[in-house]
């Protein structure tokens, strides 16, 4: 009976909304109303107060008219008999709950004893708020299936074990896992931790705090992807809920006793249409209305509880169950194998690798032989190095060379994605670590092969017919196929450099993010990759063939109405049908008409920059401030959700390499400010493409950089001193 | 002689045990002396000309036409046309003294009343395409108030309201020539056409009783509902006492009974008035205890929780409690008997309206002007007379209720601030928790057990999990049964039980008066709107009116059926004197708006037809079996609308 709910949570919110009183008074007493507040690297405020209610919290005083709503919201406790209808109270209740968390999750970061540490402090088991940068580096997994949804995980399993077994059945569920509270002092996040589990976003085992305030930290997340991904206008409280309904397939599993507060975080949650499903008898609400399905489901027991909840929230999990000795799934591509847990290693520089994927004539083929030559991992010492060749051959009657380094390069996924095994570079700088936890499980090179044959086929099913893989630890072996190989990169590379949005008469469209963003679409050219950095022009092109219905559609090149900004007839009808109709036209090769829309993901904002004629761009990893006035993530919260925003663009970085690189606004001398360590990091693609566009080889140091200053006075003596290109460009107005 | 029927209510047959025999009657007795007209109740007198009164019909010996030609047919639908002329004319008048009031309001000539409402006021004003930037609620209000004063005489176009109807059922309208132009032009109209000698084609004329008829739902009563609630606020969900157990026996009783809830307000603003219950304790008395009848006390309790003593059938018997000091009357289903029942005791009976004087009562007839010194004298009177009281027996009955349910409360009770709409509603149809809607409206009559069809058909409904919305006295007669409460959700089929304790409601929520109906049709298009649908006649939605009396529940039935919800009556069916046009109302209505009339004399007929109906209607929809889960991949995700 849900009355029951509803009192629990309508007393819990009671009791929290008092606490954020206190927490606040006090706060306020101690730092004064003028004290910033704000959650790490952020450009969306207090996420959940800024997207339901539009309030942009800047200082302590903004949250007094917050509380002020949150009282406002709270209904009084349902009576025992002839109760008054107490659904639509009790979800109030729940967004109040919400309010007053994200109010007392703030105000802990003001103090020195902040609980949480960042991703990279490894003290600090908790995280707190997700900053911007792990959001949108996450963007095309929400997206594309890799992570199709979110398990908002409360409380504490009755032991470890059941909190690992959880965990990793998510994790094989390619879900990710939100850790909140407690129960009786324990939490699911300590659990794991003293499992052994590796915990943080790259294993998708989010410890975010033990209060179950922290568990607004999810909600946060999911609110983000509205606001940044969603297009929703923050204050546009009904579109954001609705759209996280429709589009963030979260749920919440509720693990342990379910308190007064607890019941209210669900309130808060149902408000989103995430579901609560429990491992204890409390009452459920079945009717489905405000989330999809059922409301409240209980008493599941914990070997169905990730199956369960993953029903009730209507979520749709494609898992592909290979016969592994290991956990397996693109919840493990994060995991890191560290030099301690590790048995053997191969490549990485320190010895011999290579890995190739080859088309082959049907009759070289022999579908699902794997070999593996050379001695096996079971056959060295723990500690080991080995030598390691990976040799793919597959023939299919739609195969084309072009698709060979497409999924070439999805063999550093394909092996990730086992538990214990990790893997890093690609072509001949392959590095592969395997565990000793994987080697005692029973991995073996031939699992190696097993992976690859499985998951190409599947995944490539309509353009690969036969794959048959060589596993080959043989050092004289390795070195003598590396050869081979080597002649295969290099006319493959020549090929690729030939490869020019001229020379080709096909675009692609690219609408995968579509899942988040509804009305943003990218198109792919030769010369430009997809802003998310994930999709080249090629790897569009074969998962067309995979799927001709799919999200990566043909555009023929038609109709050049402007061949300097990039405008074609064809891409904007295209653009136009597939955005619903709201962006008319698109030039591809300049930020200032309308330039392309960008869904969220991208690794890097291209801004203008008026007083230097030029422009500065800023990667999505550096959280500091910049010439143009906003972080990354502010910039990024303003041109998210498929909007035209000239004078602004989201990128992808190997998009700086391009000779299309805004080739309509003047190309790479237009650069005049960029993050140190990008700038670094670009250096040997920024020397040489600065020598093709005939700026001297000393270019690169032109570019100001947060070093030089973040004021527009300082990099403009700086452009001046150097005698950067763009101030003597063709004004940009 | 026929036999007296009793009601079912026990506070009523203690009062009847107790006056059996004495004093001058009341309406039970009355109906057990009085056998109904058989040519009356058949719709087959015709009486509209000195050429006759002429009974016709189809039976041996009776004649077919009447002295002017005019074929049974012809005069039953006449006689039914008529009956919708009055009810829509009852309906609409009640509106225009409320429209008349917000403009008194709005012009500041009427102390006492003022803008409760404002939000709904602005988003009235943004519908009727007014100054939206006119920021002053009265002068905003003037605006309206002549806008929809303008309605009534409107010769051409059509009304605001009808606009509120999917975009397929005005197509149909139009198409039909059937949607309303002017509210009592219609009303006139269908006067003239069923004049001697006007309009002789049944189904001609049956359009015309549409257009009248709708004329009542999405005019008249539309804009009562709407104004009532910018004047007295919008109801939210609150709870109240029902049955003659409410009356008090130590403070001063004021009745509230009739229509218009105007004058009502300003009386009940001054029964809790602290310095009011002085003067009443000053008197001898606890305090002022004000209670309502029939659909003042639907409207006083919607709005303020004033407990209701009863229903349409219990005025006689709230004064022959003798703990009455006053009933004030205004309008419609006002006995005359009551004076006589007056006069028995102590009760002064005051009528407050220039349209109806009563012999024996005191006449105190209203306007916007002098509403607060009239309601300060009837307070005044109530008091004084508390002290000429005689022996008093309330009877000890009374039931709790929860009402408070409207279009927008509904809304917001399913889904808070910030989800608040139908969604809920429309999944668990579809799902098929709720197998279907059933409004359950109308009166409550004295020729069968008063209350019992519709205590019977309720807990029948119910229990095959369709929701009900009630108003009217058949909400009241549903309260005083128990089944407004939201443990009453023990009584319905599972998936309706599941739903009522998800949202802590009742099984049968009350929608308000007998003009609120209109609510239920505001309510009806947001799930037509909310359900993905086109149209009202697709809905699993029927109405049913299983005690009606009056002639306001056949302009109620009409409207309902040309806006495509079927309608079934219970007691007798005002057109059985023609085969032909009965079948009419039935069946071609059906193929012309897509419902139609049926008549069910059985408490369980009346379920099972409705359920039948709803049946009917969920298989057109595809969705007989509920709908099965679907879990949604990346794909499907890309195409859901956010």
């Amino acid at each position: 009976m849900s009355r029951i709910i509803a009192s629990a949570a309508i007393r819990g919110a009671h009791r929290l909304v008092g606490q954020a009183e206190a927490a606040l008074g006090e706060a306020l007493e101690r730092y004064g109303g003028s004290s910033p507040v704000a959650f790490p690297n952020t450009g969306y405020y207090l996420p959940v107060i800024y997207g339901l209610t539009g309030r942009r919290v800047e200082v302590l005083d903004d949250l007094l008219p917050v509380l002020d709503e949150a009282r406002r919201l709270l209904p009084p406790v349902p009576s025992e008999r002839v109760w008054l209808p107490y659904l639509g109270p009790t979800l109030d209740a729940g967004v109040a709950t919400l309010f007053t968390d994200e109010i007392i999750e703030a105000l802990k970061y003001l103090g020195p004893d902040c609980p949480y540490g960042s991703a990279r402090d490894a003290d600090r088991l908790w995280l707190g708020a997700a900053d911007d940068a792990v959001l949108r580096q996450r963007g095309i997994e929400f997206v594309d299936g890799t992570a199709p949804g979110f398990a908002a995980c409360v409380g504490a399993a009755p032991d470890a074990a059941t909190a690992v077994r959880i965990a990793r059945e998510c994790q094989e569920k390619n879900l990710y896992v939100l850790l909140s509270a407690g129960t009786d002092g324990k939490s699911m996040a300590e659990q794991l931790a003293s499992a052994g589990v590796q915990l943080g976003w790259e294993t998708r085992l989010v410890p975010f705090g033990k209060d179950v305030t922290a568990t607004i930290f999810a909600l946060g997340f999911a609110a983000r992807v509205a606001l940044s991904f969603g297009g929703v206008s923050a204050g546009d409280a009904r579109r954001l809920l609705d759209y996280c309904r429709n589009r963030v397939f979260a749920f919440v599993l509720a693990l342990g006793e379910v308190d007064d507060e607890k019941y209210a975080q669900a309130a808060g949650a149902l408000n989103f249409g995430f579901p609560v499903v429990a491992d204890t008898d409390i009452p459920e609400i079945l009717p489905s209305g405000i989330c999809m399905y059922e409301h409240v489901v209980s008493n599941v027991p914990h070997d169905r509880i990730v199956s369960r909840a993953a029903e009730v929230r209507g979520l749709k999990l494609a898992v592909s169950k290979m016969d592994l000795p290991v956990a397996y799934g693109p919840a493990f591509e994060g995991e890191s194998v560290r030099k301690k847990d590790m048995y053997v290693e191969a490549g990485g520089q320190r010895t011999p690798g290579f890995e190739l994927v080859r088309t082959a004539e049907t009759g070289e083929v022999e579908d699902g032989r794997i070999e593996v030559i050379g001695p096996d991992v079971d056959g060295v010492e723990d500690g080991a190095r080995l030598a390691l060749g990976i040799w793919i051959d597959v023939a299919g009657r739609k195969m084309q060379e072009d698709f060979e380094p497409v999924l070439e390069r999805r063999i550093h996924y394909f092996i990730n994605y086992a538990q214990g095994v990790w893997h890093m570079g690609q072509r001949d700088i392959n590095w592969l670590r395997i565990s000793r936890e994987a080697f005692t499980a029973g991995f073996r090179l031939r699992h190696l092969g097993e992976i690859l044959y499985s998951k190409l086929k599947s995944e490539f099913s309509s353009i690969v017919d036969r794959v048959q893989v060589r596993i080959v630890t043989d050092e004289q072996e390795v070195l003598s196929l590396r050869e081979v190989a080597r002649q295969y990169y290099t006319v493959r590379d020549a090929r690729l450099a030939q490869l020019s949005d001229e020379s080709v008469d096909t675009f692609y469209s690219c609408t995968l993010c579509q899942t988040f963003a509804p009305t943003h679409v990218c198109v792919v050219l030769p010369e430009r990759v997809g802003l998310c950095g994930s999709v080249s022009w090629l790897d569009a092109k074969a998962a067309y063939e995979i799927s001709p219905h799919g999200c990566n559609q043909p555009i023929p090149k038609r109709g050049v109405l402007d061949p300097e900004k990039g405008e074609w007839a064809s891409c904007n009808e295209f653009i136009r049908d597939n955005s619903r109709g709201t962006i008319e036209r698109t030039n591809f090769y300049t930020i200032m008409e309308y330039p392309l829309t960008s869904c969220g993901c991208f690794e890097a904002i291209l801004s203008l920059v008026p007083e230097a004629n030029g422009f500065l761009i800023v990667n999505r990893e550096h959280s500091g401030m910049t010439p143009a006035g906003m972080t990354f993530s502010t910039m990024a919260g303003s041109i998210g959700g498929g909007v035209q925003t000239p004078g602004f663009m989201g990128i992808g970085k190997s998009y700086l390499a391009s000779r299309k690189f805004i080739k309509g606004d003047g190309g790479l001398a237009r650069i005049v400010w960029m993050p140190r360590d990008f700038k670094e990091q670009m250096r040997p693609v920024l020397t040489q493409r600065a020598e093709e566009e005939g700026l001297r080889a000393d270019f690169v140091d032109k570019i100001a950089d947060e070093t030089v200053g973040i004021d527009v006075e300082a990099v403009l003596a700086f452009l001046e001193e150097k005698g950067h290109p763009a101030l003597t460009l063709e004004p940009l107005f | 002689m026929t036999k007296r029927k009793d009601p079912i209510c026990r506070a009523s047959l203690e009062i009847l045990e107790r006056i059996e025999g004495k004093g001058p009657g009341n309406v039970f007795s009355r109906a057990g002396q009085i056998k109904p007209c058989p040519i009356g109740s058949g719709g087959n007198c015709c009486r509209l000309c000195a050429m006759g009164p002429c009974r016709v019909g189809e039976g041996k010996g009776q004649s077919p036409v009447g002295v002017c030609g005019a074929t049974t047919e012809t005069i039953v639908a006449r006689n039914f046309a008529r009956m919708v002329a009055s009810g829509t004319a009852a309906h609409s008048d009640h509106a225009r003294e409320v429209v008349q009031t917000l403009l008194a309001t709005a012009r500041g000539q009427a102390p006492g009343f003022t803008i409760r409402d404002a939000q709904r006021l602005k988003s009235l004003a943004l519908e009727l395409g007014l100054e939206p930037s006119e920021k002053d609620p009265l002068k905003l209000a003037e605006l309206v108030g002549e806008c929809l004063l303008a309605e009534f005489g409107r010769q051409d176009g059509e009304l605001w309201f009808a606009g509120r109807a999917p975009e397929r059922r005005q197509a149909l309208w139009r198409e039909l020539n059937i949607t309303p132009r002017g509210i009592d032009r219609e009303v006139v109209e269908l006067l003239h056409r069923t004049h001697m000698g006007v309009d002789q084609d049944a189904a001609h004329l049956t359009r015309q009783s549409m257009r009248t008829a709708l004329a009542d739902g999405w005019g008249g009563s539309m804009i009562a509902s709407q104004l009532q609630d910018v004047l007295f606020g919008s109801p939210t969900p609150l709870r109240s006492r029902v049955n003659l157990g409410v009356l008090s026996e130590d403070r001063v009783n004021i009745v509230i009974h009739g229509h218009e809830p105007l004058l009502p307000e300003v009386i009940v603003a001054l029964a809790y008035d602290p310095a009011w219950n002085e003067k009443a304790k000053a008197a001898g008395a606890a305090g002022i205890n004000v209670v309502g009848i029939c659909c003042t006390a639907n409207e006083l309790l919607m709005r303020r929780g004033v407990p209701v003593a009863g229903s349409f059938l219990q005025q006689e018997l709230a004064i022959s409690t003798g703990a009455v000091e006053v009933m004030v009357v205004d309008v419609q289903c006002v006995m005359q008997g009551l004076a006589g029942v007056a006069a028995c005791h102590h009760t002064n009976l005051v009528t407050t309206s220039e349209k109806a004087n009563i012999p024996g009562a005191l006449h105190c007839p209203f306007t916007p002007e002098n509403a607060a010194a009239q309601a300060a004298e009837i307070v005044e009177l109530a008091i004084e007379n508390f002290k000429r009281r005689g022996e008093v027996y309330i009877p000890p009955y009374e039931l709790n209720l929860v009402t408070g349910f409207t279009h927008d409360s509904v809304r917001y009770i399913l889904g808070g601030t910030y989800r608040g709409g139908y969604r809920p509603l429309v999944d668990n149809v579809v799902n098929g928790r709720i197998k279907g809607i059933c409004a359950m409206v109308g009166c409550t009559n004295p020729r069968i057990r008063a209350g019992e069809m519709h205590a019977q058909v309720v807990r029948e409904l119910i229990a095959n999990d369709v929701l009900v919305l009630s108003t009217g006295c058949a909400a009241i007669n549903c309260a005083k049964e128990g089944l407004l409460v939201p443990e009453a959700a023990e009584m319905a089929g599972p998936g309706l039980r599941e739903v009522c304790e998800a949202v802590g409601i009742p099984p049968v929520l009350h929608f308000g008066s007998c003009v609120d109906n209109s609510r239920l049709l505001e309510a009806a298009c947001t799930l037509v709107q909310a359900g993905g649908l086109g149209d009202l006649s697709e809905l699993p939605v029927v109405g049913c009116a299983p005690e009606w009396v009056s002639e306001k529940a056949i302009a109620i039935g009409q409207y309902f059926v040309a806006s495509g919800i079927p309608v079934g009556l219970g007691v007798a069916f005002p057109t059985s004197g023609s085969t032909s046009f009965t079948e009419y109302l039935g069946r071609a209505m059906e193929d012309e708006v897509g419902a139609g009339w049926f008549y069910e004399s059985t408490a369980a007929g009346m379920a099972d037809r409705i359920i039948g109906i709803i049946d009917q209607r969920r298989r057109r929809l595809g969705i007989e079996k509920g709908r099965e889960r679907v879990l949604f991949d990346m794909e499907m995700r890309r195409k859901l609308d956010v």
